[in-house]
């Protein structure tokens, strides 16, 4: 599905990514974990496009994307949810969805599908998404994400600095529709437990560089903890 | 009483001029946060597109109904070209974008001097534009109230497309987070430049207007440049509303104290009063409050 290929990227005259090659099954999970300031959230930008690589090539269903805008990116099926709970803060709730869904023939079913997903977000559509809390933000986040109906999903982090009531419910979510088959997750995460529950893939970044990566699943779990905690 | 409302409409019909140049301003300066010089030079391209229009286009009224949409046009295309050019090149560093602007401003000064010369030119107004009206004593100028509801047009016209359409949500969302708009699918260097191209086609609009209370020449637009900016900055930047109320505010300032001063006096006081509200209020009389910017 993904291929990333020894990519090299940073920023200015830094290079942070030094040849990290990752890849993502069809339909399935792959999982990045690692220490702040090891790369993770540079990895998902640069897949993205967000930032230009030095080196390497990304392949989406074996299309070269490396030098593809974002956007077309979007177009091409890959949809990202970054760091941070990010929303446009001063649209509502309800243009923040329809935004997305402007111009696809299947905007308003897919509103309908991600408001099901999560309701609450529907009580809140005249609220300005500035005006909602972390929790409801990200919620909202992945709900726009997945408007467009993304065949690979990029996740950063998507209950970092999430109230632990919402935190539960937001990895459920997660977990159902990487269940449900036609989407493949590429996932940053910092909670080993949820990320190896979630994941058929992990690789463990650290300052750069891939230092270890194996199969997922729950037994898993300690090499992968063994593997962060040195 | 009658003196009062009198001065009132005038400094109305300030503030609807006023308002007009700086409309297209709240969009490219307002909502992009580029300063184009130029902004002016776009205004004088649509007052000599109504001179031009004139010359082919007996009837004075039929020419202004034309010049209207067609100074847009020809602004907005010299806004969206000046975006293509130079400007997107330079969003990362708003004092190269002002000198550049200023740059463009000045050929642009200078193109229209060879192709029109040096000397100011008029355009007829349509008879119906000609005179006044009283009202309970007080006279209105006809085109001043031809001004003042373009004004208000162009004001709701603006309102409508950021609200209601996806092209005004795609716009409010660039400007509020470029990379969260790009990965949601929004090709922002498009949405760039169809902003540019509104706001300085607006500009031609008010070029428009202008023809009906002064004349045209090459240097027209620097006479509104600096004021434009002002509504822009003390309204707070990104905030139509803001823009709207300083417009008429300042007009009517501005009208009040030049029958009890002089023009100049009056100029002073109004802007020694901006500099003294900006100290109070930095941001503007208008600002967005959220739990989060992010």
């Amino acid at each position: 599905m993904l291929e990333i290929n020894t990519i090299r990227a940073g920023y200015d005259r830094t290079t942070v990514l030094h040849g990290v090659t990752v890849a993502v099954p069809k339909d399935g999970v792959a999982a990045v974990l690692g220490h702040n300031g090891a790369g993770k959230s540079t990895l998902l930008r640069a897949a993205m496009g967000l930032i230009k690589p030095t080196g390497g090539t990304i392949l989406l269903h074996g299309e070269d994307v490396t030098r593809l805008a974002p956007h077309q990116r979007v177009a091409r099926g890959m949809a990202y949810v970054p760091q941070g709970q990010q929303s446009f803060p001063h649209l509502t709730t309800a243009e923040n969805l329809q935004l997305v869904a402007d111009g696809r023939p299947d905007g308003k079913e897919a509103i309908a599908e991600a408001l099901d997903l999560f309701p609450v977000l529907r009580e809140l559509s005249g609220r300005r998404a500035g005006l909602l809390s972390g929790g409801q933000r990200q919620q909202l986040a992945i709900a726009r994400a997945l408007i467009t109906r993304p065949r690979l999903l990029l996740l950063d982090e998507p209950t970092e600095g999430i109230q632990p009531s919402v935190v539960a419910e937001i990895e459920e979510t997660i977990l159902a529709l990487t269940r449900r088959g036609g989407l493949s997750v590429l996932l940053v995460e910092q909670h080993v437990g949820f990320a190896m529950r979630a994941a058929q893939q992990y690789y463990v970044l650290e300052a750069g560089r891939v230092t270890s990566s194996g199969a997922g699943g729950t037994e898993s779990e300690q090499t992968v903890r063994a593997a962060l905690s040195v | 009483m009658t003196v009062i409302l009198n001065q009132s409409f005038t400094g109305i019909s300030i503030g609807a001029v006023l308002l007009l140049i700086a409309l297209g301003l709240t969009l490219t300066f307002g909502q992009m946060g580029v300063i184009n010089m130029a902004h002016g030079e776009f205004i004088m391209a649509g007052a000599y597109t109504t001179y031009v229009l004139q010359k082919s286009i007996s009837s004075a009224g039929l020419s202004l109904l034309v010049a209207l949409p067609l100074a847009f046009l020809v602004a907005g295309a010299m806004g969206a070209l000046l975006e293509w050019l130079l400007i997107r090149r330079l969003y990362t560093r708003p004092l190269d974008t002002l000198l550049v602007t200023w740059g463009v401003s000045l050929m642009l000064q200078q193109l229209a001097r060879d192709i029109f010369g040096a000397p100011n030119v008029q355009t007829h107004a349509p008879d119906l534009l000609i005179g006044n009206v009283s009202v309970a004593g007080v006279t209105l100028a006809n085109n001043r109230l031809f001004i003042l509801g373009l004004a208000l047009l162009c004001v709701l016209g603006l309102t409508l497309i950021l609200r209601l359409t996806s092209l005004g949500r795609r716009i409010r969302a660039v400007v509020q987070n470029r990379d969260l708009a790009e990965v949601s699918g929004i090709a922002t260097e498009r949405v760039d430049r169809t902003t540019f191209f509104i706001g300085s086609g607006l500009a031609g609009v008010a070029g428009v207007a202008l023809t009906l209370v002064g004349p045209i020449g090459p240097t027209m637009g620097t006479n509104y440049i600096v004021d434009a900016f002002l509504v822009v900055v003390v309204g707070g930047i990104g905030q139509l509303k803001g823009s709207v109320i300083t417009a008429f505010g300042l007009g009517v300032l501005q009208s009040v104290l030049e029958y009890s001063t002089t023009v100049s006096v009056a100029k002073v006081v109004v802007l020694v009063a901006i500099v003294a509200f900006l100290q109070w209020r930095p941001q503007g009389l208008y600002t967005l409050r959220t739990r989060s910017l992010a």
